[in-house]
């Protein structure tokens, strides 16, 4: 096959493919130098253009939103501050309506307390008066009482025991018909 | 001469088995015989893939300039192609080698290599026009040349007359080896990088078309001209004619990305501060 192909390069004129022809050279110079200033003046620099505005365009519309998630991020910023706010407020009224409450209890236990200790101590007072009467009046009924039973000793005089002891009967029946329990009690005890 | 030519190739085509030789790269002249204006098929691909691009980036430079003066930041389907070729070449090769700043400055040369070198790479490809516009080495060497001017102009530019003293006086080398490395430096930078690249094209899309035309003209031969069983190699070769057509696709792509890198790895070397 090589020889064959070598026999045939040998046959025609021996052609050197390494070496240029002329018109060669020259078209292919022409070809290369149009393009080269086609790509250089033409294409190139609008290409480069388009790639430029695109990037900018894109920079600006990034800066823009990024602009937006700032401000986003603000507002969100200033909600949360302002809630924290009225949290820290609502947490302060109630803190602060739970020691006035605590104030009006400790008024309303002191109050109850001084009530209940001035309650006891009218009532002591009056059961003391009323002690202090009822002993007044026993004093004096069992002083009548024994004033009377006395009298009646010795009106009864001592003419004989039977007498003596149906007048102290008769006192008792007496005692026990016409007198109050109270009496009688401290009669009774007496 | 040309006539000859002519004359031997029917005489192939007519019978048997055509094999590729070094005449496919020149084929007959259709115009201007004889002075440097001659155009043949190849150079004729040429300026179908120069109007091709010219039409497809006037386009797209139009989308461009709509969308700028309508300040419409969105890109359509159509433009939006336009941007990820044109940011391929930008980005991928340019800004990554070269840094924003450089890579913008370098960046009309670097484009134009890669969507010319592409362009006519994939011509090889397609059918009706078969071969690319790369493979005779014209073209690469103009753009071999203009990588090469390029680069020494970013040295200039930015060292002045240190740019030479840095790239043959490697520092750090002991004086002595000078005289070893000196040599070895200024061939591999000044002689050898634009030879490499205008040949690594050449020859890439040389070979290539060489193989799809072995493997379709062994096609051809073996179910036209072969008999019994040795009509079924025109399958196999047919089936890799089909491979190596999608391989050719890949080495377009890949040699324009090389071509492209190298041109930008070379002014990057160049503007580098220590080499």
């Amino acid at each position: 096959m090589i020889s064959r192909i070598l026999a045939n390069a040998a046959e025609t004129e021996a052609k050197n493919p390494l070496l240029p022809e002329s018109y060669d050279l020259l078209w292919s110079s022409v070809v290369f130098a149009i393009l080269l200033a086609f790509f250089w003046f033409k294409v190139l620099p609008n290409f480069k253009k388009t790639l430029d505005a695109r990037t900018e365009a894109i920079e600006g519309r990034l800066e823009a939103a990024e602009k937006a998630q700032a401000e986003a991020a603000a507002k969100t910023a200033n909600i949360e501050a302002e809630q924290a706010e009225a949290r820290a407020e609502a947490s302060k009224i109630r803190e602060e309506a739970r020691a006035e409450g605590a104030v009006i209890l400790a008024e309303l236990k002191e109050q109850a307390s001084s009530e209940a200790a001035r309650l006891t101590a009218t009532a002591k007072a009056q059961i003391e008066a009323e002690r202090q009467a009822a002993l007044i009046s026993l004093r004096a009924e069992v002083g009548s009482l024994a004033i009377d039973l006395a009298s009646s000793v010795v009106g009864a005089s001592l003419k004989n025991d039977k007498i003596a002891t149906s007048v102290v009967d008769q006192f008792l029946a007496d005692l026990e018909s016409g007198d109050t329990g109270a009496t009688t009690k401290a009669g009774k005890k007496k | 001469m040309n006539l000859l030519n002519i004359a031997a190739s029917t005489d192939e085509s007519g019978g048997g088995f055509h094999a590729p030789s070094i005449m496919e790269f020149y084929p007959e002249i259709v115009a201007f015989e004889g002075t440097p204006f001659a155009l043949n098929r190849i150079m004729l691909i040429r300026l179908l893939v120069l109007t091709l691009l010219v039409v497809v980036f006037a386009l797209w430079t139009a989308k461009f300039k709509q969308a700028n003066k309508t300040n419409n930041f969105v890109p359509g389907k159509f433009q939006l192609m336009g941007e990820i070729s044109l940011n391929f070449v930008r980005k991928s090769i340019a800004h990554d080698q070269l840094g924003e700043k450089d890579g913008d400055r370098f960046l009309p040369l670097l484009t134009t290599i890669f969507f010319v070198t592409l362009g006519m790479n994939i011509t090889g490809i397609i059918p009706g026009l078969n071969i690319a516009g790369t493979s005779v080495i014209g073209l690469p060497i103009v753009m071999a040349l203009a990588a090469y001017v390029t680069f020494i102009y970013a040295g200039v530019k930015k060292h002045g007359v240190h740019f030479f003293k840095n790239s043959l006086f490697p520092a750090g080398v002991p004086k002595a080896f000078y005289a070893l490395v000196t040599p070895i430096e200024f061939l591999s930078t000044f002689i050898l990088r634009p030879v490499t690249l205008a040949l690594r094209l050449t020859m890439n899309m040389i070979a290539g078309h060489l193989l799809l035309v072995l493997c379709f003209s062994a096609t051809q031969f073996f179910l036209f001209n072969a008999e019994g069983a040795f009509k079924f190699f025109g399958a196999g070769t047919f089936v890799f004619g089909f491979a190596f057509t999608l391989f050719e696709l890949l080495v377009a792509f890949l040699q324009a990305y090389v071509f492209t890198l190298l041109t930008t790895v070379y002014i990057q070397l160049a503007l580098a501060d220590e080499h």
